[in-house]
């Protein structure tokens, strides 16, 4: 079986998905014969044709709008954001109709569509191209956030997203497309949404994290391994829905709680999680919780942008700190 | 049956592919050889600046660049035919209108070798320019405030934004000339229609067969120019700027112009295009024309070009030079311009910041 990266599995899952389902169809900017500026589209026009895979006019709105409209007849569009950062415009749409049909109309129309982005930072990209924005739509009631952090959970969780009857959002952490392959078999096999994976298990300190952190996040648990601390880490993949009691058993565990994420601290998704520690975990809590976040500055130009995010060293030592404290 | 109304798109060329003067009116501007070398040499010079960019980008010191190439009579003829207190909005590769308009190639490449710096253009009329809008589209409707500010301050003021074919698509650009329309808003919103937007080609943004209509629909002048052809963008931008200036409204241009380089340098075109387009592209380019024209006139020659193109590396390579001696910002500078002044709350992630970077030395 081949080895595949995260992107690749994108790819595969799209394909996949396609093949064994009519209603599925890809829209988006450069989708088409470009295979998206990412690849993750690649090959996939050739295979399903021109209507199926269709590339749009350069408007976020119109993507996002059409996208709620193919839902509502019944198909099951998959849309793209060509990076998080230019998704804005198709907030109004997500808000407003795709994660609100269903209520508004009692269930009679619904809204089983995904939108997907090239998510975060860390590539060396210009502008607008390495924004971490999930705790916005997080914040967004009928709306699942999900973001896969291996090829492995980016295929089986973007099968779920697409088979999910509801609209999903589906951040991909580009810094991570490439980083490694694993052997992710195209068996058509969904993972589930609104569950947490614990990546690796340790009794002393709980580190939650999602998306490319995890790979900082599962370095500073070697790290800590090595001067005999046991961290548990794991990664939230779909940040609403909350899957809150696998992150209460493990603190309930460990007494030692880290959030790491790269969005601005300030009411990002690290809030939720340290709030509804501090209400339902409180008294197994040893140590005060953490935080490792981006600051609450515009992600900065590529020259300053790994400054901003939180590095192996800040994770350890905040999870040290919270030893320390008892 | 009766017609309710009825509109029609001009076509503008001066210079056909040859450099053949296809109309003998030649604008005044046109008229003065010394000017329309001037302009050549800026087009050169944007040229020049445009292969060390990608050149620099190649070579691992710049990131991901924007091309201009093809771009530069449509670029110098907007910047030349502006005045020094009308404002320019652009989006990312308008570096020939940049240019004449003050800014830097060192400011170019700051802001693409990732320094924030590199907006903060040091020269007027630069300086109060908008700065490079990656979001397309947005930047239209900044100029539609501007132009507002004007005509509510009642300033002899213009405000031209550049946008792309695939952004011609995008509703902040409907918008923008909207409200130019609905206000008599002294707006130019100028249509670079190269043909391609990434991928996706001009076919694909709409089913109108010119980007020029769309500003009918929202009631401004409106009219198609050959972009390669510098002496008539410089003359429809003359003629729409003075229309503006004068209260009589806002216009849209297109340009019809070729993207003749990759989208940007993290781009392929070889993907999605063919050779056979592209080569056709080259024959209709625009330095090549100009300098036939000129040429002809007697007001150029092999000689000036030759040296001139000496100067244009000169100054390059200054201009890369400072750039590259140009030292990487401290961690606070992502702080210190969040606010007016830095909010307590704020100052303490600052002091973490200068903290974790006082421990890795
Ligand atoms: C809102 C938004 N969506 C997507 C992008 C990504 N993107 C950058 S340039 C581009 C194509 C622009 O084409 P066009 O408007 O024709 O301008 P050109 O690049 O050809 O000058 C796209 C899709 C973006 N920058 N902003
Ligand atoms: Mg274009």
């Amino acid at each position: 079986m081949a080895q595949i990266t995260l992107i690749e599995a994108v790819t595969q899952a799209l394909a996949y998905e396609m093949a064994h389902d009519d209603s599925v169809v890809v829209l988006g900017e450069d989708v088409g014969v470009n295979g998206g500026v990412f690849r993750a589209t690649q090959g996939l026009q050739q295979k399903f044709g021109e209507l199926r895979v269709l590339d749009t006019p350069l408007d976020e709105t119109t993507i996002a709008g059409v996208t709620v409209g193919l839902a509502a007849q019944g198909m099951k569009p998959v849309a793209e954001a060509q990076f998080e950062g230019f998704i804005y415009p198709m907030m109004e749409q997500i808000a407003c109709h795709a994660a609100r049909m269903r209520n508004r109309t009692r269930g009679r129309i619904t809204v089983p569509a995904v939108f997907r982005a090239p998510w975060g930072g860390g590539i060396h990209a210009p502008e607008h191209h390495s924004e971490a924005n999930e705790h916005l739509f997080a914040n967004i009631p009928g709306l699942r956030v999900v973001l896969p952090s291996s090829p492995a959970r980016a295929y089986g969780l973007l099968l779920a997203a697409i088979r999910d009857p509801d609209p999903v959002v589906f951040f991909e952490p580009k810094r991570i497309y490439r980083q490694y392959k694993e052997e992710v078999p195209d068996d058509g096999e969904a993972l589930p949404l609104d569950v947490c994976f614990v990546l690796r298990d340790g009794g002393d300190v709980t580190l939650v994290t999602w998306g490319a952190q995890v790979k900082e996040c599962l370095e500073a648990a070697d790290a800590l391994a090595e001067e005999g601390i046991g961290a548990e880490v794991i990664d939230v993949a779909t940040l609403t829905p909350l899957d809150f009691d696998t992150i209460a058993e493990s603190v309930h565990k460990t007494g030692r709680c880290v959030i790491v994420h790269e969005a601005p601290k300030t009411a990002g998704f690290g809030a939720e999680i340290a709030a509804r520690v501090a209400e339902e975990c409180l008294y197994d809590l040893l140590a005060p919780v953490e935080r490792v976040t981006g600051y609450d500055v515009h992600t900065p130009l590529y020259r300053l942008e790994m400054k901003q995010m939180p590095s192996t060293a800040r994770i350890v030592e905040a999870a040290k700190r919270t030893l320390a404290a008892s | 049956m009766s017609i309710a109304a009825k509109f029609e798109i001009e076509y503008l060329q001066y210079l056909d592919a040859e450099g053949k003067q296809v109309r003998d009116d030649l604008p005044a501007f046109a008229q003065d050889l010394d000017h329309m070398v001037e302009l050549y040499k800026l087009m050169m010079s944007t040229r020049v600046f445009d292969a060390k960019s990608v050149a620099l980008q190649r070579t691992g010191k710049l990131g991901t660049y924007a091309s201009c190439l093809g771009h530069e009579a449509a670029h110098v003829g907007i910047g030349s035919a502006m005045r020094p207190e009308d404002v320019l909005a652009p989006s990312y590769r308008e570096y020939g209108a940049q240019l004449y308009r003050g800014v830097q190639p060192r400011e170019v490449y700051m802001y693409w070798g990732g320094d924030e710096r590199g907006n903060d253009y040091r020269k007027e009329p630069a300086r109060h320019d908008f700065a490079w809008s990656v979001p397309i589209a947005t930047q239209c409707l900044h100029a539609a405030g501007s132009a507002l500010a004007f005509k509510i301050r009642g300033e002899k003021r213009v405000a031209v934004c550049t946008i792309g074919d695939g952004g011609s698509s995008k509703g902040d650009f409907y918008g923008a000339i909207n409200i130019a329309g609905a206000q008599n808003l002294p707006l130019v919103a100028v249509i670079v229609n190269n043909q391609w937007a990434i991928s996706v080609p001009r076919k694909i943004q709409s089913g109108a067969p010119t980007l020029a209509q769309k500003g009918i629909a929202a009631g401004l002048f409106s009219i198609q120019v050959d972009g390669n052809d510098i002496i008539a963008v410089r003359k429809a931008m003359e003629d729409a700027l003075e229309r503006a200036r004068s209260g009589q409204g806002g216009s849209v241009l297109e340009l019809v112009t070729y993207r003749l380089g990759d989208h940007t340098t993290a781009d392929d075109a070889r993907r999605y295009r063919g050779e056979q387009e592209v080569k056709d592209a080259w024959a209709r380019e625009p330095m090549k024309r100009l300098k036939h024209w000129l040429v002809a006139k007697g007001a150029w020659d092999e000689q000036k070009e030759e040296a001139w193109k000496a100067e244009c590396d000169d100054w390059m390579d200054d201009e890369v030079n400072a750039y590259l001696e140009t030292k990487t910002q401290p961690v606070t500078a992502m702080f210190d311009y969040t606010f007016a002044e830095l909010p307590a709350d704020l100052a303490r992630q600052r002091d973490l910041a200068l903290s974790l970077e006082h421990k890795a030395h």
